[in-house]
């Protein structure tokens, strides 16, 4: 029973991996960026919601709902006045300049937020459990599950049933097409980051109530976000979630036998998924 | 009543320049035929003409307007629409998405929608949900063409729009823009076939090395003009 308790705690893992993986596929998918401060901009968003939640004195996951719009014009501001810019040919010149966000971001935090570890608090909800059959399950890693499939349908539909979505998805056919036709692909590409923004404001929500969290903490989010994407493959977002579960699965399994193994073996996983299916899982074929 | 005419136009791909000055006008409701050689600077003629390559101002005149330029997407606003070479659908969406894409463009309605492309392409409407992917290449060049006119154009830009078909698809390709010429779009093709070029066209210019070297009605000009025009001497 302790094995199989073990595999579902890592799939519940897996929902905040998936979460965190969800809004950086959905801007490679769209605009094929990576945005290395991924990670950093999901630390910004649990301290964001930190700050409204005590600055207005309201329980966390009101001060998150409030912080969503607020993520959505952030990553759309961010995209008209600098990522667009960056998006020529070249695919190091956005690599740099998020680096060099993701540098911005921490040491920002840093300045206005300390060194100090935080965490976002749900009082008893946190400790809370509830059991299925033998099993323990945590209700916080069990809400995180369920709002990572809840995210991914949602952007599912978003993409597959609206008309928004079919232009996001033409867009991540050929950018030069749809400028023929009459779309400028710089205000779809806002709009996708904005809404890789409000992603990653609901996986900075799950993040600050898992586990304390730093202004350091952002680039360990991003490995995991991107190990979770290889994993899986891209160009599907049940890839995501398929990824995060195995690299959920594969550290608790890890963590079970040595602690020290824990994050070691996820890595391992991930080179083994490279090596033998380097476009991962689920990828489309291509 | 001329419509669009272009000054001295230039058009560079860094370095290299694959334009040196060349004047043309088309008119009101005209389909005008641009043919020439392989590199003889046909597709940056239409490339430049649909904002993909940068040209100055005063080198594309719509209306007398200076438009040389403008954005792609702006262009397509301003009612030029070009069917790209090689037909470019996009292969994650259905048939009837690739169309729906093209009124993203759409300024001013000409009366194109999804059923008239339907009437035009009636084979269309059977393949509406199937990926673009799975069609014959005259279907998906029929998605290309049906895709540009639902942006409702004035003026259609078709780059090569018969290559890799068989004679009998190709046919029915340019009844098909007889068709949309009928109901007011002006249409200006290039086209590596000349059978299909001077059958389609009201009058023709002929590109080499980057300059028009002959220019006028397909009936007025002689087989040996043509000859001559096209492959220079």
């Amino acid at each position: 029973m302790g094995f199989l308790n073990t595999i579902i705690q890592g799939v519940l893992l897996g929902g905040l991996y998936a979460l965190y993986a969800a809004g950086l596929a959905l801007i490679f998918g769209v605009m094929r960026l990576v945005n290395l401060a991924h990670g950093d901009f999901i630390v910004l968003g649990a301290f964001a919601i930190l700050a409204i939640a005590t600055a207005l004195g309201l329980p966390a996951p009101v001060a998150a709902m409030i912080a969503l719009p607020f993520m959505f014009a952030f990553g759309w501001a961010l995209q008209r006045l600098i990522l667009n810019r960056t998006l020529k040919d070249d695919l190091l010149v956005p690599l740099l300049v998020t680096f060099g966000l993701s540098i911005i971001v921490q040491n920002g935090l840093l300045q206005v937020f300390s060194a100090d570890s935080r965490r976002l608090s749900l009082g008893a909800l946190e400790t809370a459990a509830f059991n299925v059959g033998d099993i323990t399950l945590g209700v916080v890693p069990a809400l995180t599950f369920v709002a990572a499939i809840l995210v991914l349908i949602g952007l599912s539909l978003l993409f597959y049933r609206t008309r928004l979505g079919r232009i996001l998805r033409a867009t991540s056919d050929s950018v030069e097409i749809v400028e023929i036709m009459g779309v400028d692909p710089r205000k779809i590409f806002a709009i996708a980051m904005g809404i890789s923004f409000v992603v990653i404001a609901v996986s900075a929500f799950f993040m600050g109530v898992r586990a304390n969290f730093d202004p350091s903490a952002g680039p360990g989010r991003l490995l995991f976000a991107f190990e979770a994407v290889v994993i899986g493959g891209l160009g599907s977002f049940w890839g995501t979630l398929l990824g995060g579960v195995i690299l959920g699965v594969a550290q608790t399994i890890g963590g079970s036998i040595s602690p020290e193994w824990q994050q070691l073996s996820g890595h391992v996983v991930f080179l083994a998924v490279i090596l033998l299916r380097p476009r991962g899982l689920l990828s489309r074929a291509a | 009543m001329t419509m669009l005419e272009t000054h001295g136009l230039e058009v560079f791909y860094r370095d290299f320049q694959a334009l040196f000055g060349v004047d043309v006008s088309v008119a009101e409701g005209e389909t005008v035929a641009i043919i020439g050689a392989n590199g003889a600077g046909k597709s940056s003629f239409l490339s430049a003409l649909s904002g993909l390559s940068r040209s100055r101002g005063e080198q594309i005149l719509l209306d007398g307007k200076p438009i040389g330029g403008t954005r792609p997407f702006d262009m397509v606003k301003l009612g030029i629409v070009l069917v790209p070479e090689g037909r470019r659908l996009f292969p994650s969406l259905t048939v009837e998405e690739n169309l729906q894409i093209g009124a993203e463009g759409k300024a001013i309605d000409r009366g194109w929608t999804l059923e008239s492309i339907y009437a035009l392409f009636p084979v269309l409407r059977e393949r509406r949900t199937q990926p673009s992917t799975t069609l014959s290449g005259g279907q998906q060049q029929m998605v290309a063409i049906g895709r540009a006119l639902m942006a409702n154009p004035r003026l259609l830009l078709c780059d090569e729009i018969s290559l890799g078909l068989s004679p009998a698809v190709i046919r029915d390709v340019y009844a098909a823009l007889a068709e949309i010429k009928r109901r007011g779009t002006t249409i200006v093709i290039v086209e590596q076939d000349l059978t299909a070029a001077l059958n389609a066209a009201d009058r023709i210019y002929c590109f080499i090395e980057g300059r028009v070297s002959l220019s006028g009605r397909p009936a007025e000009l002689t087989h040996n003009q043509i000859q001559l025009a096209y492959f220079g001497g």
